[in-house]
C-alpha cells in the first residue's frame, strides 16, 4: 500500500517538476496541476494510511482506530485554493497569449 | 492631573494635523494656522498643568497592554526631563504657527503645511514621552518622515528635493540602526521598558553586547543630531520654509539625538567607549562645524552649522560622564532652542523683507528695521555666549567643565584648547552675522530694495524668545532655575550634583577663556572681514572636500551600479531557470539534511502490494506520464489525462478513510476540467512545430530537465515512504478526535476542525479564494483573446454552413438543438443538484460533507445550466450576482466570528447544541454551522465568478485587431 502510493506520488511530482520545467504555459499548467495531486498525496500519507477505519466518531471506538483528521482538514482546503489558483493561472495564460501572441512563458519565443 | 490625559497630550496634534490636512479645498489663508495654533497652545497649556506631577523625580505613567507577550506595550512616561522637553516643543511649536502665519505666502498650499507641522510635533511628543524604546524607535521614525515632507514642502524646487532626500536617507539609515541598537539593549535588560533600562546601567554596561548596542544607538543618535561625519544633512535641509528651519532643525528634531543621550545617559554613559565615541564626534562637529559656520555666505547656511557646532557642544558635554557636564548639557539644548530658533525667524523675515539670504549682498538693513535688528544682535550674542544672557551661563559651565580631567587622555587635556577656539569661531559668526547684515552702506544689489519692519505678530514670536535669553541670562535662578532642577533630578536622581546658576563667579579659569574667546573671535572676524565679502561659499580647503557630493557618489554606487550588477548577473526574467533553480533548492532542502541524519538505514522493508490497489495506480502512473508527454501538442488528451490522475487521487482517498477528501476532490475534479475547457476555446491550436527540437543545446536542456524532474520523483517517492512507513509520534490529531464532540459538537472531525478548532486559518482561506476571484473577474473584464481565436469557433462554422445549404433550416438551428437530449436533463437536475448540495452543508458536522463540498456542488448546478441552455439562455434566466455571494458569505463568516465577542468569549468561539425541529427531528446547531454557511456561500459565489466570467467571453464581440473598448465587459 505505501510503497505504491509512494511510487504514485513519485511520478506524479517527477511529471508535474518535467512539466513546469517546459516552456509552453499550458504544459506549466498541467505541471502544476499534478504537482498538486502528489503534494496533497504526500500531506495525506503523513497521517499514516488506514484502510476501512472509521472516518466518524462513534461511541466506543478508540483514538487510535481514527485516521488522522489533520492532514485531511489541511489538504481539504487545499484542494479549493488548488482550484482558485489553477483558474488564476489560466486567465493569466489566457491574456498573456492574447496580448503578446505566443504561448512562451517568458511572453516571446526563445531566440537560440 | 490625571495620567491618561498624556494620551490626549500626544493624540491632540496628530488629530489637528488630520483635521488641518481636511482643509485643503479651502482657500482660507488663516484658518488652518488658528487650528494649528490652538493646538500647538492646548498643548502647551496641557503641559503645564503637570508640571506639579513631575517635581522631585516624580513620574507620570500611563500604560496601555499592546503586546505583552512580546515585552511591547504603549507606555506614555512623563519625568521632570521629559517636560522641559514637551515644553519646548510645544511652545515653541505656537511660536513658529504664529511666525508662519505670516511667514507663508498665499501661494503656498498653507494647509498642508500646518498640517505637516502639527504631524511632526506629534511624533516629537511621541519620542520625548515614550516609555517604551520601540515605540520611541517608531515616533522617531515618524519625525524623519514628517521632517522629509517638511523639507520638501516646495517641491518645485530641486534643492528641496535633493535636501528632503538626503535628510530621510541619512535620519532613516540612523533609526534603523537604532531600531537594532534598541533591540539588543531590550535583549540585554530583558525588557524594552524604559524604567527598566535606566535602572539596568551596570548590567548593560558588563554585558558583552554593550558595545554593539552602543554603536548602534549612537548611529542613531549621531545623525539625527546631525554631528560630524553626518552632519552635512542639516545645511542641506535649510531648502525647507524658514519655520520648518527654526522649529525643527535647530529648536527640536536635531535634539532627538541629544534628547536621547541625555535620556539613555544613566544606562549607556561613563564608560571609555562612551566616552570616546560620543567625545570624538563631539569635539570633531563643535570645532568644524564652528569653523564653517564663519564661512557661509548664505544665512540660513550660517545658522545650520551653528547649530551643528552647538549640538556637538552639547554632545561633547554628554561625553564627559560627569555629573555637572549632564546639568550643563540640558541648560545648553534648552538655551540654544531659545536663541537659535529667535534668529532662524529674523533670518526669515530679512529674507521675507529683501528676497534674499546672501550676505554678501545684504548691509545696512538697520536702518530699515532696527527694532527686528535690536532683536537679532540679543539673539546673537546669545548665541557667542556675552554675558547677561543665556548662551553665557551653559557656556561657562562647558568650560568649567572642559578644564576638569575626566579621563586622562589626549582628547581630556585638549578639551580647553579646543572649546576656546570654538568659542572664538563662535564669537566670529555671531559678529559676522550682525555686522555684515545690519550696518554698512545700504545694500545695493537686492531683489526686494525697499525692505520695511515686518507684521507685528510676526515679530512677536522672536521677541517673546529673545525676551526669554534676556530673563535667564540675567536672574536664572529664578527664572529657568525650578524648571533645570526638575528635570536634572528626574535624569539624574541620587547623583544628581550642586551646581550654581550665579551670573558672576568671580574671576575664575572659565571667565578667562571666555575673555580670550570674544577678543580671539573679534580679531579673527575684522582680519578675515574683507576676505569674506567676496570669498567663495564655504570655507577655504574643505569647500572642496563636500560630504554632498560623496554622499551621492555612495548613493550612486550602491543604488544604481551595485544594483545593476547583481541584477545583470544573478538576475533573470526568464520563468524555466527560475523554476528550474525552485525545484533544485526544493530537492537540496529535503536532501541535505536527511543525508546527513543518515535517514535510509532506518527504511522498514518493501512489503505489502495489494492488486487492486496496485491496479488503481498504475492507471494513476500512465496517466501522469502520458499527461507529461502530451501537454505540448495535445492538450485536450492532457486534460483529459490529468483528469484520470486526479480520480485516481480522489479514489485513493476514498480507499484510505477519507471521504471528506474524496467528495471534495471529485466535486473540485469537475469543476477544474469544466474551467481548463473554457479555458481551451481561447488557447487557439498550434499550427506547425514550435522549438527546433533536434538541436544539441535543445537535447541537453532536455536532458537536464529530465534529470531535474527524475531525481526530484525519485526524492519524494523515498520521503513518502519514509514518512508513510515509519512509526507517527503522538500528534494533535489526539486531542482533536477526543475534543470534537464534546467542544465541538460535530462527529465530523474533519469539519470540525475546519469550521471550530482552526476557524480562523478557515476564514483566512475563504479570503484568499474570495480575493482569487475578484482578481480573475478584473483580469477577464480587459480580456484581449489571441487574434486567431475569435472567430466563431471551426465545429460551428461547419454546423451553421450546413444548416446555410439546407433551405429548411434556420443559420444557428444546428448549433442550437446540440445535445437537446442532454441539456433538458441538466435543465431539470438544477433543483435535484441544489437539494443535494443543502444536504451535503447540513449533515457536514456529523457526516462528511460540509461548507467546501456543498458549495462546490451548488457551483455546478449553475454551470449545468451554462453548459445545458448556453450562455445567452442561462444569462437571460438566472441573476446569479456572485459579488454578493462572496461578500454575503465572508461577512457571514466574521460576523459569526465577532458574535463571539458579545458573549464575552474570543473570536470565533463556538457555541454547540441541538435542535428538534418538526418532521426532521434532531439537527445540529452549533455557531460553527453558522460560520459553514459562510464558507458555503463564499465558496459558490468565487467559483461561479470564476467559471461564469470566462464562459461569459463567449457572448462578448471582439472587433479583430482593435483593442476592445476599455468597459466593455
Amino acid at each position: 500500500m505505501e510503497l505504491i502510493l509512494s511510487l504514485g506520488i513519485g511520478i506524479m511530482t517527477g511529471s508535474g517538476v518535467w512539466l513546469i520545467l517546459r516552456p509552453r504555459t499550458y504544459q506549466v499548467i498541467i505541471g502544476l496541476s499534478l504537482l498538486s495531486y502528489a503534494v496533497n498525496l504526500f500531506i495525506f500519507g503523513v497521517g499514516g494510511l488506514k484502510v476501512n477505519a472509521p472516518a466518524i466518531l462513534t461511541d466506543g471506538v478508540p483514538v487510535s482506530a481514527y485516521t488522522d483528521p489533520v492532514p485531511q482538514a489541511l489538504v481539504l482546503t487545499a484542494i479549493v485554493i488548488g482550484f482558485a489558483t489553477t483558474a488564476l493561472f489560466l486567465v493569466v495564460l489566457l491574456a498573456s497569449r492574447g496580448l503578446t501572441g505566443t504561448d512562451h512563458v517568458d511572453g516571446r519565443e526563445q531566440s537560440q | 492631573m490625571p495620567e491618561k490625559f498624556l494620551l490626549l497630550l500626544l493624540f491632540l496634534p496628530f488629530v489637528g494635523s488630520i483635521v488641518t490636512a481636511l482643509l485643503w479645498r479651502t482657500a482660507a489663508r488663516t484658518l488652518p494656522a488658528w487650528l494649528a495654533g490652538g493646538v500647538a497652545l492646548a498643548a502647551t497649556i496641557l503641559t503645564a498643568f503637570y508640571y506639579p506631577s513631575v517635581t522631585n523625580g516624580k513620574i507620570v505613567r500611563f500604560e496601555i497592554a499592546w503586546l505583552p507577550e512580546l515585552g511591547l506595550n504603549f507606555t506614555l512616561r512623563l519625568d521632570g526631563f521629559a517636560w522641559l522637553f514637551t515644553m519646548l516643543v510645544t511652545g515653541i511649536g505656537f511660536l513658529v504657527v504664529v511666525y508662519a502665519r505670516y511667514y507663508m505666502s498665499a501661494e503656498d498650499p498653507i494647509p498642508r503645511f500646518f498640517s505637516f507641522l502639527l504631524a511632526f510635533m506629534g511624533a516629537m511628543l511621541g519620542i520625548v514621552l515614550s516609555g517604551n524604546i520601540i515605540l520611541l524607535a517608531i515616533f522617531w521614525e515618524l519625525t524623519s518622515i514628517f521632517s522629509f515632507l517638511l523639507i520638501g514642502y516646495w517641491y518645485h524646487n530641486a534643492n528641496a528635493r535633493d535636501g528632503a532626500r538626503m535628510a530621510l536617507t541619512i535620519t532613516g539609515i540612523g533609526g534603523f540602526c537604532l531600531l537594532i541598537g534598541f533591540l539588543l539593549l531590550g535583549h540585554i535588560v530583558g525588557s524594552y521598558d524604559l524604567d527598566e533600562i535606566l535602572a539596568a546601567g551596570e548590567v548593560i554596561q558588563q554585558h558583552s553586547l554593550y558595545l554593539p548596542a552602543l554603536v548602534l544607538i549612537l548611529m542613531g543618535a549621531l545623525t539625527k543630531s546631525a554631528q560630524f561625519p553626518f552632519h552635512f544633512w542639516l545645511p542641506n535641509a535649510m531648502a525647507a520654509p524658514t519655520p520648518v528651519s527654526a522649529y525643527l532643525h535647530s529648536a527640536t528634531m536635531v535634539k532627538a539625538g541629544v534628547f536621547l543621550l541625555v535620556r539613555l545617559w544613566p544606562a549607556l554613559s561613563g564608560t571609555f567607549e562612551w566616552f570616546w565615541l560620543v567625545g570624538i564626534a563631539g569635539i570633531s562637529t563643535l570645532v568644524l562645524g564652528a569653523y564653517f559656520a564663519i564661512f557661509q555666505r548664505d544665512l540660513k547656511g550660517l545658522l545650520a552649522y551653528s547649530t551643528i557646532s552647538h549640538l556637538g557642544l552639547i554632545t561633547t558635554m554628554l561625553s564627559l560622564g560627569s555629573p555637572l557636564a549632564a546639568v550643563a548639557a540640558i541648560f545648553h539644548m534648552v538655551n540654544h532652542a531659545t536663541f537659535k530658533a529667535s534668529l532662524f525667524m529674523a533670518a526669515g523675515i530679512i529674507d521675507h523683507e529683501t528676497g534674499t539670504r546672501d550676505m554678501q549682498k545684504l548691509s545696512g538693513l538697520f536702518r530699515f528695521m532696527p527694532y527686528t535688528a535690536t532683536l537679532a544682535m540679543v539673539a546673537c550674542a546669545a548665541m557667542a555666549g556675552v554675558p547677561l544672557l543665556n548662551g553665557f551661563l551653559s557656556k561657562e559651565m562647558f568650560f568649567a567643565e572642559a578644564v576638569e580631567t575626566h579621563a586622562d587622555s589626549i582628547l581630556d587635556r585638549a578639551l580647553p584648547y579646543l572649546a576656546t577656539l570654538a568659542g572664538a569661531f563662535s564669537v566670529a559668526y555671531s559678529i559676522r552675522f550682525i555686522h555684515t547684515v545690519f550696518f554698512g552702506p545700504p545694500p545695493t544689489d537686492i531683489p526686494n530694495p525697499h525692505p520695511h519692519e515686518p507684521p507685528r505678530w510676526m515679530r512677536f514670536p522672536v521677541e517673546f524668545l529673545v525676551f526669554a535669553c534676556l530673563i535667564v541670562g540675567i536672574v536664572p535662578s529664578l527664572s529657568i532655575g525650578p524648571f533645570l532642577g526638575t528635570a536634572v533630578i528626574s535624569v539624574l536622581g541620587s547623583d544628581t550634583p550642586q551646581y550654581s546658576l550665579h551670573v558672576w563667579h568671580g574671576v575664575n579659569l572659565p571667565l578667562v577663556m571666555s575673555v580670550i574667546a570674544m577678543i580671539g573671535g573679534t580679531i579673527l572676524y575684522f582680519a578675515l572681514h574683507r576676505y569674506l565679502a567676496h570669498a567663495e561659499d564655504g570655507p577655504p580647503i574643505f569647500r572642496h572636500l563636500r560630504g554632498q557630493r560623496i554622499f551621492e557618489r555612495i548613493l550612486v554606487t550602491v543604488s544604481w551600479k551595485w544594483a545593476r550588477w547583481l541584477e545583470a548577473n544573478l538576475g533573470t526574467r526568464r520563468l524555466q531557470p527560475q523554476l528550474r533553480l525552485v525545484a533544485g533548492i526544493s530537492f537540496l532542502a529535503a536532501f541535505v539534511p536527511l543525508y546527513f541524519s543518515g535517514f535510509e538505514a532506518k527504511l522498514p522493508p518493501l512489503t505489502g502490494v495489494d492488486p487492486a490497489f496496485a491496479m488503481l495506480w498504475a492507471i494513476g502512473m500512465l496517466s501522469a506520464l502520458s499527461a507529461a508527454v502530451v501537454a505540448k501538442y495535445h492538450r485536450l488528451a492532457a486534460l483529459l489525462m490529468i483528469g484520470g490522475a486526479g480520480i485516481v487521487t480522489c479514489v485513493t482517498f476514498a480507499w484510505l478513510s477519507a471521504p471528506d477528501l474524496a467528495i471534495t476532490q471529485l466535486l473540485v475534479e469537475i469543476v477544474t476540467t469544466v474551467l481548463l475547457l473554457l479555458g481551451l476555446r481561447w488557447l487557439p491550436k498550434r499550427l506547425g512545430k514550435v522549438d527546433d527540437s533536434t538541436s544539441f543545446t535543445a537535447r541537453i536542456r532536455r536532458l537536464r530537465d529530465f534529470a531535474i524532474a527524475a531525481t526530484c520523483g525519485v526524492g519524494m517517492s523515498i520521503l513518502a515512504y519514509a514518512v508513510m512507513t515509519l512509526p507517527v509520534p503522538d500528534t494533535i490529531a489526539n486531542y482533536f478526535l477526543e475534543h470534537a464532540y464534546t467542544e465541538g459538537g460535530g462527529r465530523n472531525v474533519v469539519n470540525v476542525i475546519l469550521v471550530d478548532f482552526r476557524g480562523f486559518d478557515t476564514m483566512g482561506e475563504i479570503a484568499v479564494l474570495g480575493i482569487v476571484a475578484l482578481t480573475v473577474f478584473a483580469l477577464l473584464r480587459r480580456f484581449r483573446p489571441a487574434v486567431e481565436s475569435i472567430e466563431v469557433p471551426e465545429q460551428q462554422r461547419i454546423q451553421n454552413a450546413y444548416d446555410h445549404d439546407q433551405p429548411e433550416r434556420q443559420e444557428g438551428d444546428t448549433v442550437r438543438d446540440y445535445l437537446l437530449v442532454p441539456s433538458v436533463v441538466m435543465q431539470w437536475l438544477f433543483p435535484v443538484i441544489i437539494t443535494f448540495a443543502i444536504f451535503l452543508f447540513m449533515r457536514g458536522h456529523d457526516l462528511p460533507g460540509g461548507g467546501f463540498a456543498a458549495g462546490i456542488t451548488m457551483a455546478i448546478a449553475f454551470l449545468l445550466q451554462y453548459l445545458g441552455g448556453g450562455t445567452r439562455w442561462a444569462e437571460d434566466r438566472l441573476r446569479i450576482l456572485p459579488l454578493r455571494w462572496i461578500s454575503l458569505g465572508l461577512l457571514v463568516a466574521v460576523a459569526t466570528g465577532a458574535g463571539s465577542w458579545f458573549l464575552g468569549y474570543p473570536f470565533l468561539t463556538s457555541h454547540s447544541q441541538y435542535l428538534t425541529l418538526p418532521l426532521i427531528g434532531k439537527v445540529p446547531a452549533a455557531t460553527a454551522l453558522l460560520f459553514d454557511l459562510g464558507v458555503f456561500v463564499l465558496v459558490v459565489g468565487a467559483t461561479v465568478l470564476i467559471l461564469i466570467a470566462i464562459a461569459h467571453q463567449s457572448i462578448r464581440t471582439y472587433r479583430v485587431k482593435t483593442p476592445p473598448k476599455p468597459e466593455d465587459a
